[in-house]
């Protein structure tokens, strides 16, 4: 997994609560046998007309949003489906960082597969990104995973929560499979335990 | 000892290493798989030399792309859901994994196979690259949808890095009235928390009108555990989960039946133990309901109108602004007057047989309206026959449904059936959000009833005037 220490980049503000991972990746996006390529589809029928062309007031297709890497959006950003298929359009497209006063679980899980921050934070502290963001490309927030600290353009600067074991796996883009299969004995035991204690599973 | 919670209990029998901060390596009994959350994760097996830890624990059944028309064991013509389909097939087979294609009459969506086949148990863990997989929380099964990356992990582990959840409670209290369905205890129950109310948390449901409910209405109410943020939903198991469970083809039997039932017997929530949140609803209180927009949460019984963005507080204000002008609907307007083109009975939410009778017996005698587009997709290939004996299959087509093959169809359109841009449809699956349906389709999700009686009227209709 790429790791994530500390990303400084342009803030696109999507001020809208309860996006859905339909509408961060549509259905018919999900057809694909592999993890990459999705970034053109990110939100794609918000970004896109009937006829394939952008949607310029579409935030994405601003100019000066066309290179963001964090994005602020409203509570329970990610509900709905456990696509994977979500974070991988969010991070094909560029963005690393998502910040929103709450997630829904499963995605906010996903993200962390894939060396992506989410961040919950405060309402009114996700306001004052918000409106920092609006001011565009000029606006540049600095998100540092080590320090936990989230600095704005104008100096304004919040401290964040991430739990230790994920923040760990990040900043060291380590793979959880190799983790987890360092601890191949314990596994093993439970499984010699649980055929005497629970046969039938 | 601590009282506990079923979760708790679940949880506890399935540590398999806990670190000093609560990050826990938790076994997985059962792990469903289909072809659309799968490929990428034994493509990474692959590249990794891996194997499936547990191949025998592992099943999988394509549901999401599959055509529901005759043909489709042959030929899927959409080239890249063929490719899915066929990439699950290679998979199965080099895996070893127990596996039911297209052509096999136990095929169907993967939530409702699993419990029909006696694979999802009480007090097992349950995992699937699908958020409805709460579905199998039915059972008291600890039950929750996972990512790709998951999928993997599980495959190549059997086990899932996790930290607990918080415990919440939804009691419903008392009988529930006549035409009143689970699928409306589970939307009014999302309605009052909405569809963040239980994120975070695993909830179990509890209370006399639960206790009364078949487990194909059980399975209803915790498959939308997720609409109301909530990885899992539970249902402590009782006599009519064991019935259900008794004699299914993967279920124990003999001393194993016996040795797992006094274990079943201790899975409930001890008297005194914490909840984190408490919800509690009269099950008097609860109507037929629809939704009006395009979150779960928006949900209000058949009696009342459209409401306005007005009446809501804080950033829903413009999401109702937003939904309202994507339903092309106004405040004020009565649901009941609301005209539907399109009706779909079935998905992991309503494709059981029960769902099926429940339609069927307000369509008895009577026509679908003319001009609707009415379709029934039974959730599996043996509720299909079964529904076939019954004689429920007849009632459709007379009254004017299509009569289809089993899959998810309609309720995500991955597959030919879907909702063209403006459409609006009255369908028994999950989620109304924009473009699930189809892009620029209408959702309204209600119970299989109430969407035989919006068949019926060609309108939203309280289905208690049908009965």
């Amino acid at each position: 997994m790429e790791k994530f220490t500390t990303l400084t980049g342009i803030a696109a503000p999507m001020p809208m609560i309860n996006i859905d991972t339909d509408m961060i990746i549509p259905k018919q996006f999900l057809k694909t046998i592999k993890r990459t390529g999705l970034g053109v589809n990110l939100f794609d029928e918000m970004r896109y007309d009937d006829d394939g062309n952008e949607i310029p007031d579409f935030v994405l297709n601003k100019p000066q949003y066309r290179n963001a890497e964090i994005l602020i959006a409203g509570e329970n950003f990610g509900c709905g489906s456990s696509r994977e298929h979500a974070p991988w359009a969010i991070k094909d497209f560029g963005i690393r960082c998502v910040i929103a006063p709450s997630f829904a679980d499963i995605f906010h899980n996903n993200c962390f597969k894939n060396g992506i921050l989410p961040i919950a934070l405060p309402q009114e502290q996700v306001d004052v990104l918000m409106n920092d963001a609006e001011k565009g490309e000029n606006a540049r927030i600095t998100v540092d995973l080590e320090a936990q600290t989230i600095t704005t353009s104008d100096g304004d600067s919040f401290p964040f929560e991430v739990d230790a074991f994920k923040k760990h796996c990040l900043l060291e883009g380590l793979d959880d499979i190799a983790l987890t299969l360092e601890k191949q004995a314990s596994i093993q035991s439970y499984e010699s335990r649980n055929a005497v204690e629970r046969p039938w599973v | 000892m601590s009282p506990k919670t079923l979760y708790d209990k679940i949880w506890d029998a399935h540590v398999t290493h806990e670190a000093d901060d609560g990050t826990t390596l938790l076994y997985i009994d059962r792990h469903l798989v289909h072809e659309v959350t799968s490929p990428q994760a034994f493509e990474g097996l692959r590249m990794a030399n891996r194997k499936v830890h547990a191949p025998d624990k592992t099943i999988a059944v394509p549901d999401h792309n599959v055509p529901t028309t005759e043909g489709r064991d042959i030929f899927i013509e959409n080239e890249e859901s063929r490719i899915q389909v066929e990439a699950l097939d290679t998979n199965a087979r080099e895996f070893g994994l127990h596996y039911y294609p297209v052509s096999d009459i136990r095929q169907g969506i993967v939530h409702i196979v699993g419990p029909e086949q006696g694979w999802t148990l009480p007090g097992m863990t349950v995992v699937c690259g699908d958020s409805h997989t709460a579905t199998h929380g039915a059972f008291g099964a600890l039950a929750h949808g996972i990512g790709t990356s998951e999928v993997e992990h599980v495959l190549a582990t059997q086990t899932l890095i996790q930290k607990k959840s918080k415990n919440m409670k939804v009691e419903i209290t008392g009988k529930l009235a006549p035409g009143v369905t689970a699928k409306d205890i589970t939307l009014a129950v999302i309605g009052k928390i909405g569809t963040a109310g239980g994120t975070g948390h695993v909830i179990e449901y509890c209370g006399e009108a639960i206790r009364s409910m078949s487990m194909e209405g059980r399975m209803t109410v915790c498959n939308m555990a997720i609409e109301g943020g909530a990885r899992a939903g539970l249902i402590a198991p009782d006599e009519t989960t064991y019935e259900y469970v008794k004699g299914r083809p993967h279920a124990p039997k003999g001393a194993q039946w016996e040795a797992a039932l006094a274990w079943w017997k201790t899975l409930t929530s001890d008297e005194d133990a914490h909840w984190d949140k408490v919800v509690t609803i009269r099950g008097e209180d609860i109507a037929p309901v629809v939704t009006w927009g395009t979150s779960p949460e928006d949900v209000l019984p058949i009696t009342a109108a459209i409401p306005a963005p007005e009446d809501f507080t804080g950033g829903k204000i413009d999401a109702v602004r937003r939904s309202l002008e994507y339903m092309d609907l106004k405040p004020g307007t009565p649901l009941s007057e609301i005209a539907i083109d399109t009706v779909f009975i079935g998905s992991c939410t309503n494709g059981r047989i029960e769902d099926l009778r429940a339609a069927a017996a307000i369509l008895k005698g009577r026509k679908i309206k003319e001009g609707i587009r009415a379709m029934v997709v039974p959730g599996s290939g043996l509720v299909r026959a079964q529904a076939e004996e019954e004689g429920l299959a007849e009632i459709f087509t007379e009254a004017g449904f299509e009569w289809r093959l089993p899959g998810c169809s309609m309720c995500l359109a991955m597959n030919p059936d879907q909702l063209a841009p403006g459409e609006r449809c009255a369908a028994t699956s999950n989620r109304n959000f924009e473009g699930r349906q189809g892009r620029g389709g209408r959702t309204h999700l209600l119970s299989p009833a109430m969407a035989a009686a919006a068949a019926v009227t060609g309108h939203l209709t309280d289905v208690r005037d049908l009965i």
